[in-house]
């Protein structure tokens, strides 16, 4: 047990630090570049017809205390992190008066389904796949099956569900390319769960697509290293059953480089999710943060940033706390 | 050299078939010095001409040749990919040669900080940091904002050939004969590394060609650079596919499919020749 305090705590510690880099590059970017957040959101308002100096003048003092860009620098960031500590970056610019916060909690649950449904599949399928792959090496099938994991795998998340968003709203349309679920329907019951199923398959299609030739291809590397330890060599000739050897023996071994595998990825991934978000219009993070950049909402922008940085952090952390479940050795370090 | 190029052609499919896909785009990339029009002139073709004799590509509704700007702008994508991928293997050199030849508390605190930089999501990071420069925004200044963030992956891979290195008695021979540390890590040890540096130079050119489309295709980027990611832009803004202008999508979506294959299985095909285990497993696997 108390090895595995110890374990905890460093993984703990690891989050704090993700988080505070995370955040610490975000800020960097907003005030070390020489852009003037309020004088480019002054500029577009000021755009269109005459405002006089005077209230321009308001108007900047306003936006300056909103973006908490008021102060000597220790005092902004000082500042920064209190909002981010509270969770209150300010109300959206650009859906004013609606909070920053609330925004991004009606969107983070379309994310969050998405990506966990998405990269739990790919995982499990690409696993089980390259498992096999590895130890049947003979079998066409499965030799067929490694070239198109080989051929997905190097493709960008936005081309694959690009293509994906033409064959299937142009030359095939049979699924919707475009929301989270239907408009016009009752938020519950049946209906609504099934049409957010049917709007998710293609979005969750195409991140599946190319995270499991990633899996495919690591885990069938492993396996057909660990088939030639003398180990399971001597598994086949006591006769102990295939199947038994293939999946106690040899992928349970396997799986552990793998988890790792997921922990790191996971920030790509999410890159992947949010992109595929907003090829097909899906309501999460991803479109969000898109429709704040065009309408210049520096702090809907600044938010999702920080949301995405704290959300990865906090999935990593999940998975490191479970993982001395699948192999106990971990905690021993 | 020669020979090994000459066998691995030979032998290994995946390189073959990544030498011949790199080949044509490189080629494509090369044509961009030959093309008869201006690369940023619109109008000059009758616009939105499907693939004929005279425009092998088709034309666009911008009036432009597909095939001659999809030349500029494979061109422009590579070259970026690739400036990237060079200025972040100074920084993934520096800190896995580091790393690996120090080992101890420099080894676990530089790992630390490279793990986390692993896992931030980019995506969202370059995304408030073009939401900042906007105009201002412009290729060179993305290609920094990423070599700095696209190095921990490789700085990984890099730390553990050199830790084995470390061990190794040519390096306490060195450190015996008086070589300083920075002689020890460019002269002994940089030449054991550099395949690996070689394939990961392939692997992240994917990776930041990959993100410049994404982030350009959004329209995050300088729109006015023809890349391969504007080139979908502009096809996007102009909805080209409900226009039944297929062409001015389906030839840059084809040719940098090409060059992300060519590049991954080059790559691939790399880190075979330097980890003799898997190429016996292919012969045993031939058998």
């Amino acid at each position: 047990m108390r090895t595995y305090a110890l374990y905890f705590v460093s993984r703990l510690a690891q989050f704090v630090l993700v988080v505070f880099i995370g955040i610490n590059v975000a800020y960097l970017i907003t005030h070390l570049t020489p852009i003037d957040p309020v004088e480019q959101a002054i500029s577009s308002v000021t755009m269109f017809g005459q405002s006089s100096p005077e209230m321009v003048e308001v108007m900047r003092k306003a936006l300056r205390e909103l973006y908490g860009l008021e102060g000597s620098a220790p005092q902004q960031y000082v500042t920064f992190w209190k909002r981010l500590a509270t969770g209150d970056f300010g109300p959206s610019l650009s859906a004013f008066p609606t909070p920053v916060s609330t925004l991004i909690w009606q969107a983070l649950p379309w994310t969050v389904g998405l990506l966990v449904c998405s990269t739990l599949i790919a995982w499990m399928v690409g696993n089980f796949l390259g498992g096999l792959a590895g130890y049947y090496r003979r079998n066409i099938l499965l030799k067929a099956l490694g070239i198109v994991a080989m051929s997905l795998q190097p493709i960008p998340y936005y081309i694959v569900a690009f293509i994906l968003l033409i064959v299937f709203g142009f030359l095939w349309p049979v699924l919707p390319i475009s929301g989270g679920a239907e408009m016009n329907i009752d938020r519950q019951g049946f209906a609504f769960a099934a049409s957010i199923i049917q709007h998710s398959i293609l979005p969750a299609l195409s991140l599946v697509l190319v995270g499991m030739g990633a899996w495919f291809i690591g885990m069938r590397s492993l396996v057909s290293n660990i088939v030639t330890e003398d180990y399971v060599t001597y598994a086949e000739l006591g006769g102990v059953d295939r199947r038994r050897i293939l999946f106690s023996y040899v992928m349970r071994n396997a799986l552990s480089p793998q988890v790792t595998g997921l922990a790191l990825s996971l920030g790509a991934i999410f890159n992947g999710a949010i992109i595929t978000e907003v090829v097909f219009g899906y309501p999460g993070l991803g479109t969000l943060l898109v429709r704040a950049v065009n309408a210049g909402d520096y702090s809907l922008v600044l938010g999702i940033t920080s949301v995405s940085i704290i959300a990865v952090a906090a999935a990593i952390l999940v998975i490191d706390i479970i993982y001395p479940l699948l192999d106990p050795r971990v905690v021993q370090g | 050299m020669l020979k090994i190029v000459r066998d691995l052609f030979r032998y290994n499919r995946e390189f073959a078939l990544g030498t011949i896909l790199i080949l044509v785009v490189f080629g494509f990339a090369v044509a961009s010095f030959f093309s008869p029009y201006p690369p940023l002139d619109s109008y000059v073709v009758p616009p939105d001409v499907p693939p004929s004799w005279a425009y092998p590509f088709g034309t666009n509704s911008r009036g432009q040749d597909v095939f001659w700007q999809l030349t500029l702008a494979i061109r422009n994508s590579l070259l970026f990919g690739l400036s990237v991928a060079l200025m972040s293997r100074i920084l993934s050199l520096l800190i896995g040669l580091v790393a690996g030849y120090a080992g101890g508390v420099v080894d676990r605190v530089l790992m630390t900080i490279n793990d986390t930089f692993v896992v931030i999501p980019l995506f969202p990071i370059l995304v408030l940091f073009f939401f900042m420069m906007h105009d201002q925004m412009s290729w060179p200044l993305l290609a920094i904002a990423m070599a700095s963030l696209g190095w921990p992956y490789d700085a990984r891979l890099i730390r553990s050939v050199a830790l084995s290195l470390r061990t190794r008695e040519f390096t306490a021979m060195s450190v015996f004969s008086g070589m300083s540390a920075r002689q020890i890590l460019v002269e002994e040890h940089l030449p054991y590394v550099l395949p690996i540096v070689f394939s990961t130079t392939l692997n992240n050119m994917n990776w930041s060609i990959g993100l410049e489309v994404t982030l350009s295709v959004i329209g995050f980027t300088n729109i006015e650079t023809p890349t391969i990611g504007t080139m979908i832009y502009w096809a996007n803004q102009h909805t080209a596919m409900v226009a039944g202008v297929w062409w001015w999508i389906v030839f840059p979506v084809a040719l940098v499919i090409m060059a992300f294959l060519g590049l991954y299985l080059l790559s691939v095909s790399m880190n075979e020749y330097i980890d003799p285990r898997s190429r016996l497993m292919r012969m045993d696997s031939k058998v």
